[in-house]
């Protein structure tokens, strides 16, 4: 029996996971994918936004501020990237001067601090990739970049270092309520709870469905993007907005935090929940979209594309609140942008409500720091230096573009929550991420993943348990030929 | 800090007959620096023949051809390191190597020859539409499974790209029992050798679609198809040209880019068609006295003969090829 199982690793699931296990509690956290971070939190803009967009008294405007304030903390917590860089909304005409003042106007009621409107040569000397028909632009200094696997990972590390147990690639059938809690059917048996946490993205709707009679719905809105090698990482140094559309907030323009070139997303709705695929039409208005507010999209430089779903509610906010119709479960529904950006703030307004159900007491050893994985590449010299003299395997460089050691592949394999796939590996270390895409580092990769899990080159997957990477050995289905008789 | 008169990066063909022919004009101390584990480079894996005709006057297998290097190398007792990745090099000629013996290493040369090689273009330089699943390849990371670890990446097989080493690859994969059902080519025209397309294609009755490319990719895990389509003269898919593959595996065999990070680190202007470094007619870089051997695959021989020339005068003036 636990007291609270929540369904869905992704970063509003592992960070409510966290902050509940500052509490006495036995915690348990689903998720229907092989590893943590499989679903929208892995395919989106990786901002930190401001906070100006959402309309005041929202919970979304009171999530994405609280939020987007706790980042420098949360992030020195739990060791992973994250970087104030700014950002602009940009317009280009002197009608749309408008839309910016409306945004900074909103800001301001949202508490977000020192937004401001810049004329296009203000704006043109700080981004001096601007393009020339950009007119005004609202700054927001607060604005910021995240590494959303790395969040996501290190809320899931520390929940677990705080005693909380992860049960992937198990999928909930069906939720069932009982005298004591709720009764969870998953592939993988029965699980039996106090109170559940419904942070299931894109499903949020199916699972809230099987125990209420009032029904949510969630559309996925497909937002497909793509990738610039680090060599283009430079074209802007802010997050670069367009004014916001009906659909969201439009296709944006952003450095990473690893140092690309970000451009997405589109918006699409649809209603296939696992439709993450990229269209040639998307991309083309990707392109369109960025070319007019920068000088110089260097397209040859596009090293990936991918697709998110966003989690769109009909209503359009974030639904996380304890369901009327049922007690003990908790929606954390909706959670599309800003959701990264929140995350921080959900999982605190989460854990308030299920203390409040379960007045549990605190959890005395609990942990409020987390040590991320080494980054051979962005150690000084002389610490590379140490570090292979006390651990060799650092000295193997696996991955060419990123350069990434073998020892950093083991400690992601090795760490609680560890790797067990290419893409595993490939969010935790970022081998694979660089320019080749995995060229010459898969088949590498794949035989430490192999050596490590003892298992065969064809049991390794790069995601899904479907998601083979080898499916057999040479000539082992051609018919053997009789050379004497022939 | 350890010091060479010259450090060769790359221990390929061109880096092998480069500090060969270093050392013939009198260059003595020479290091060669080889990320793999054996000197070769990538025709450690490129197993089929074809390869010396011009150099060697004999047909040859690529490990084969790798081997008279090594063996020229070794018989003028060039030393060399393998499984030993150059990081870092400064504009003051230090060479930053690193590996697991040694450890991280900071070397001083008076010259370096940069023969490095490249890296394929993936899917997502060629903006492929489609989900994301595993089967998807370029066709050297597929040779490097069947070839050196054995093992099938898939058994039905779309090739797009027909340049060799799409081609190569489409032979190895029915040889290991595989089915290729289609090369496509975006343009109209291969890219690869007409006696490729004989003994690879023809021969095995394989399809060459030219002027043809993949406009989507199914299969939210494992590849499961992908459809192919027709292209205008400027590369602009054709709608209504599009036809539906079952298939296990994509390979990609579109092209080469060459190994830039550390031209790049150098500080040297980089050309945005290429992505090597910008150089004049006389080949000087940006950085007057740094020359680049940009190498690709199609043209070693030619390059190993230029190399053995320039790196001749190598100990005339430092020197600095790119590949």
């Amino acid at each position: 029996m636990y007291d609270v199982i929540i369904i869905g690793a992704g970063v509003c699931g592992c960070a409510a996971a966290r902050e509940l296990s500052r509490y006495a509690l036995r915690i348990c956290v689903l998720d229907k994918c092989t590893d943590v971070c499989e679903g929208t939190s892995k395919a989106n803009s990786a901002i930190i936004h401001a906070g100006f967009d959402a309309r005041p008294g929202t919970m979304m405007a009171r999530m994405n501020v609280r939020g987007n304030r706790m980042m420098d903390e949360i992030s020195s917590q739990l060791d992973f990237p994250f970087l104030r860089t700014g950002s602009m909304v940009v317009c280009r005409n002197a009608d749309e001067v408008k839309g910016l003042e409306e945004l900074l106007e909103r800001g301001k009621e949202n508490g977000v601090p020192d937004l401001k409107i810049l004329s296009h040569d203000e704006a043109a000397q700080m981004e001096p990739g601007l393009a020339d028909s950009v007119y005004a632009a609202l700054y927001a200094p607060t604005g910021g970049i995240v590494c959303p696997f790395q969040m996501t990972i290190a809320y899931a590390e520390n929940a677990v270092q705080n005693g909380v147990e992860f049960r992937l690639a198990t999928e909930v059938l069906s939720v069932h309520r009982d005298e004591t809690g709720y009764r969870l059917i998953t592939n993988h048996g029965e699980l039996k709870t106090r109170c559940v946490v419904n942070a299931a993205g894109v499903y949020a709707d199916t699972i809230h469905n099987m125990v209420s009679s009032r029904k949510m719905h969630i559309t996925p809105r497909r937002g497909e993007y793509f990738l610039l090698d680090k060599a283009a990482g430079k074209l802007v140094a802010h997050t670069i907005f367009q004014l916001p559309t009906a659909m969201g907030k439009g296709v944006l323009i952003t450095p990473t935090v690893h140092g690309n070139l970000l451009v997405g997303p589109t918006a699409v709705d649809q209603e296939d929940k696992e439709g993450t695929y990229t269209t040639a039409d998307g991309l083309h208005y990707l392109e369109e979209k960025a070319k007019a507010v920068v000088k110089d999209l260097p397209m040859k430089q596009v090293i990936t594309s991918f697709a998110g779903l966003r989690a769109h509610e009909d209503g359009g906010e974030f639904i996380i609140r304890e369901v009327m119709d049922a007690r003990g479960f908790v929606d954390v529904a909706g959670i599309e942008s800003p959701g990264l950006s929140s995350a921080p703030a959900i999982a605190e307004y989460v854990r308030d409500i299920i203390v409040s159900i379960l007045n549990p007491v605190k959890n005395e050893k609990f942990m409020e720091t987390r040590k991320g994985l080494t980054s051979f590449a962005s150690l000084p010299r002389d610490k590379q230096k140490e570090l292979i003299e006390k651990e060799p395997s650092y000295g193997r460089v696996i991955c060419r573009c990123e350069t990434v050691t073998e020892g950093e592949i083991l400690e992601a394999i090795r760490r609680p929550l560890g790797a067990t796939t290419l893409d595993g590996i490939k969010r935790r270390t970022r081998a694979g991420m660089g320019r080749c895409q995995a060229g010459f580092c898969t088949p590498k990769v794949m035989e430490i993943l192999a050596r490590e899990q003892k298992v065969p080159l064809s049991g390794i997957c790069k995601n899904g348990q479907h998601s083979k990477l080898i499916v057999g050995i040479n000539k082992d289905q051609l018919q053997e030929t009789n050379h004497e008789t022939a | 800090m350890r010091q060479h008169d010259l450090i060769v990066v790359g221990g390929g063909p061109a880096g092998l007959a480069a500090a060969v022919a270093a050392r013939e004009n009198g260059i003595e101390d020479i290091l060669i620096v080889e990320r793999d584990q054996k000197l070769g480079g990538i025709l450690n894996q490129c197993i089929h023949n074809g390869f010396g005709l011009h150099t060697f006057q004999e047909e040859l297998t690529g490990p084969e051809y790798a081997q008279r290097f090594i063996d020229q190398a070794e018989k003028l007792h060039i030393p060399y390191v393998v499984d030993t990745m150059v990081i870092d090099i400064s504009a003051g000629k230090v060479v930053t190597i690193v590996n697991k013996e040694m450890g991280l290493q900071e070397i001083e040369a008076k010259a370096i020859i940069l023969c490095m090689g490249c890296r394929e273009r993936p899917r997502g330089a060629l903006n492929i539409p489609g989900y994301r699943p595993a089967g998807i390849y370029t066709a050297g990371t597929a040779q490097r499974l069947v070839n050196i670890d054995g093992v099938l990446p898939g058994r039905e097989i779309v090739i797009l790209g027909s340049g060799d080493i799409g081609l190569i690859m489409a032979r190895r994969m029915m040889l290991e029992g595989a089915k290729v059902k289609v090369v496509a080519e975006l343009m109209p025209y291969s890219g690869g050798l007409r006696r490729n397309i004989v003994q690879c294609l023809d021969d095995y009755g394989c399809p060459l679609k030219l002027s043809h490319t993949v406009v989507d990719v199914h299969g939210k895990e494992r590849v499961e198809g992908i459809t192919l389509a027709q292209v205008d003269e400027k590369g602009r898919a054709i709608r209504g040209t599009e036809e539906e593959y079952t298939c296990d595996t994509l390979l990609l065999s579109c092209g080469l880019l060459p190994e830039n990070e550390l031209s790049r680190g150098m500080g040297l202007e980089m050309s945005s068609a290429t992505n090597g470094p910008i150089v004049d007619e006389s080949l000087e870089t940006s950085i007057p006295e740094f020359t680049p051997a940009e190498m690709c695959c199609m043209y070693m021989t030619s390059w190993i003969m230029f190399l053995r020339k320039r790196s001749a005068r190598a100990h005339r003036r430092p020197i600095i090829f790119m590949g």
